[in-house]
């Protein structure tokens, strides 16, 4: 995974709340087996309006997109991510994200950012006409107008993004020791340790 | 582990699935069951072949094709397979069947008669159990917490995580308990209380927490309408819902394919018996509902927090405090073509879905058809279908006749899948018209583009069938 740090950039001043993974991407994008070409599926109803946000000239290919409350709720689909990943959005800034969307981005390399509605808000009316910065290293977002909001996110998360960590590849190195939580559990739990392959 | 503390249902199963705790409160948490479908799997499955990852676990996983599924006929009378029309459902049922074998995981197929939507098929073989930690590449996996498992959506990126190291990196959630105390009236359901709870709570007022559903009337329910009330916690938010196994859950568990038999069922009963949240328990948040506020509900727009009783009007944009949900509302309205002081019960449909995860299991046939008996569904009703969970819950109802109460009513019979929940296979709801649909939800464009959906129970569903509107039950019972 490609490191994440500085993000600079023009932003989509989209601010809707609720925006749902079927809004992101709709099912009928989901029959694909690989990752890849889903960012012209993403928003499709949004952009079926000629004037929308995602496809003008001066919106289309920033690299942020600044989001209304409970951004990313419903399916798990991680196309979702996928699809704001090859749109070229490579941080969300949001009141609250769903759990399982922040989840996904994370896990390729989308930032989000978690800011109060306030901030949100002055970042929405900034973007319509100028670029947002944001600074994963100091956990800050910036404007050109001295606005500076900090952000939390978790240290794990953060240092996996800055390095560009394979978590797959972090949690196999810990063989040893869910081998051996697997034989606590044969011990005491044996009905959850013996799955399907036994009992057929 | 012994711990003095009292503690609640979630975290007596959070801690028994600890494998290593981090000083940053990240936990790897092991995963007892892992269902997959054909949607979020291929690139997971892709994602392991390329690195020359093996599934470490293929036990503990069981692969079943749902979303994509055609629910007419699947063979012809010659037993072979009938093509599916659209190649991509094609391609992506065949990288499961292929996936399957090549990684040693069971697939249960298209044409066994256990096939049906993973969260019917997982509780229903015995494979989802009560304590055991349970994901799926879906969010509806919160199904499971029905039975008393910490079951929860995860997206392919932890699908390929799970597969390769049976673990997840997971942080605790805070722990809620919703109180539903009280008697449900006559003609409310497991459905309808969940879609209350969701109005009450709001799309987003479960972000960060694990739901404990608890109070009289989820004891009071049926496993069927446990899993349909978790099935949604995922509707306001939650990262997963929870009802205390009990007497009733152990007799459901027992005897089914893959539950435990013998000497593993009494050890496995002494640990569920166990679980209930300890007397002291400290949740971060309570909210009490009374079950008398409870009516049967539909829902008016495009989010499953907009949920009103059938009795109700359509609101007005300007009765909502906030100004995003005052603009949303307005789109919604605009969407689903309704006038603001609209009587509910007014609202003309044209299509009925009876299915989906939320309501597709034996007792919903029964719900439905004991409205339908002996009526027919109105003239402007175009398309009315009824999608069993799974094969068993389709031979069941046979047997007890509940098809041919469903033909005559004029509904169509069908295969079991995920159906028009979704716009993933040929059954959708043509754009403009409205569907009184059984499933989960009313997003835009979920049941197909420019589909207006409104969430019911299959009660209510039926109710609408048969008047061609949106319909109290109450009023033909």
């Amino acid at each position: 995974m490609e490191p994440v740090n500085q993000i600079e950039g023009r932003a989509y001043p989209f601010g809707q709340k609720n925006v749902d993974t079927d809004v992101i991407i709709p099912a009928h994008w989901l029959k694909t087996i690989t990752r890849e070409g889903l960012g012209r599926g993403a928003f499709e109803s949004i952009r079926k309006d000629p004037d929308n946000l995602f496809d003008s000239a001066e919106f289309s290919g920033s690299p942020i997109l600044v989001a209304g409350d409970n951004f990313g709720c419903g399916s798990s689909r991680e196309h979702a991510a996928w699809a704001l990943l090859d749109l070229g959005v490579k941080a969300v800034i949001a009141p609250s994200f769903s759990d399982i969307f922040s989840g996904n981005a994370f896990k390729n390399g989308i930032l989000t950012v978690v800011l109060p509605q306030a901030a949100v808000d002055r970042l929405v009316e900034v973007a319509r006409t100028d670029p947002i910065h944001i600074d994963l290293e100091n956990q800050t977002v910036t404007t050109p107008f001295q606005d500076r909001f900090s952000f939390e996110i978790d240290p794990f998360r953060k240092h996996c993004l800055l390095n560009g960590l394979d978590e797959v590849g972090l949690t196999m190195a810990r063989d040893a020791q869910i081998a051996a939580f697997e034989g606590t559990v044969r011990e005491e739990r044996p009905f959850l340790a013996n799955g399907v392959l036994a009992a057929a | 582990m012994s711990n003095a503390a009292p503690r609640t249902l979630y975290q007596k199963i959070w801690d028994a699935h600890v494998v290593e705790a981090r000083d940053d409160g990240t936990c790897l948490i092991y995963i007892d069951r892992h269902l997959v479908h054909e949607v979020t799997s291929p690139q997971a499955f892709e994602a392991l072949r390329v690195s020359g990852r093996k599934v470490r676990r293929p036990d503990l996983t069981l692969a079943v094709p749902d979303h994509n599924l055609p629910t007419t006929a699947r063979r012809d009378a010659a037993g072979n397979r009938i093509p599916i029309a659209d190649p991509e459902s094609a391609q992506q049922l065949a990288a499961l069947e292929r996936n399957a074998p090549e990684f040693g995981v069971r697939l249960i197929g298209d044409a066994d008669r256990e096939q049906g939507i993973v969260h019917v098929v997982g509780p229903e073989q015995g494979f989802s159990l009560p304590g055991a930690t349970i994901v799926c590449g879906d969010s509806h996996t919160a199904c499971h917490g029905g039975l008393g498992a910490l079951a929860f959506g995860i997206g392919t990126s932890e699908v390929e995580h799970v597969l390769a190291t049976q673990t997840l990196l997971l942080k605790r959630s805070k722990a809620m308990e919703v109180r539903v105390e009280g008697t449900l009236v006559p003609g409310v359901s497991a459905k309808d209380v969940v879609l209350h709870i969701t109005g009450v709570l709001g799309a987003s007022g479960g972000t960060g927490y694990v739901i404990e559903y608890t109070g009289s009337v989820i004891r009071d329910l049926s496993i069927e309408g446990r899993l349909t009330v978790s099935n949604m916690a995922i509707e306001h938010g939650a990262r997963a819902g929870l009802i205390a196994p009990d007497e009733k859950t152990f007799a459901y568990v027992q005897g089914r394919p893959f539950a435990p038999k013998g000497e593993d069922w009494d050890k496995a009963l002494a640990w569920w018996k166990s679980l209930a949240t300890d007397p002291g328990a400290q949740y971060d948040k309570v909210v009490v509902i009374d079950a008398a506020d409870i009516a049967p509900s539909v829902t008016w727009g495009t989010s499953p927090e907009d949920v009103l009783p059938i009795t109700g009007l359509v609101p007005a944009p300007e009765s909502f405090a906030d100004a995003s949900k005052q603009d949303a509302a307005r789109k919604s309205l605009h969407y689903m073509g309704l006038q603001p002081g609209q009587r509910l019960d007014s609202v003309e449909i044209q299509n009925v879905f009876i299915g989906s995860c939320t309501n597709s299991r034996i007792e919903d046939m029964r719900a439905a058809a004991a409205v339908l008996k002996g009526r027919k569904k109105a003239d402007n009703v175009r398309w009315a279908i009824v999608v069993p969970g799974s094969g068993l819950v389709k031979e069941q109802a046979e047997a007890e006749g509940l098809d041919k109460v469903f033909l005559e009513a004029g509904f169509e019979w069908r295969e079991p899948g995920c159906s028009a929940c979704l716009g993933m296979n040929p059954d959708k709801v043509p754009a403009g018209e409205r569907c009184a649909s059984t499933s989960n939800r009313n997003f835009v464009g979920r049941q197909g583009p420019g589909a207006r959906t409104h969430l019911v129970s299959p009660a209510m569903a039926a109710a609408a069938a048969v008047t061609g509107r949106l319909t109290d039950v109450r009023e033909l019972v």
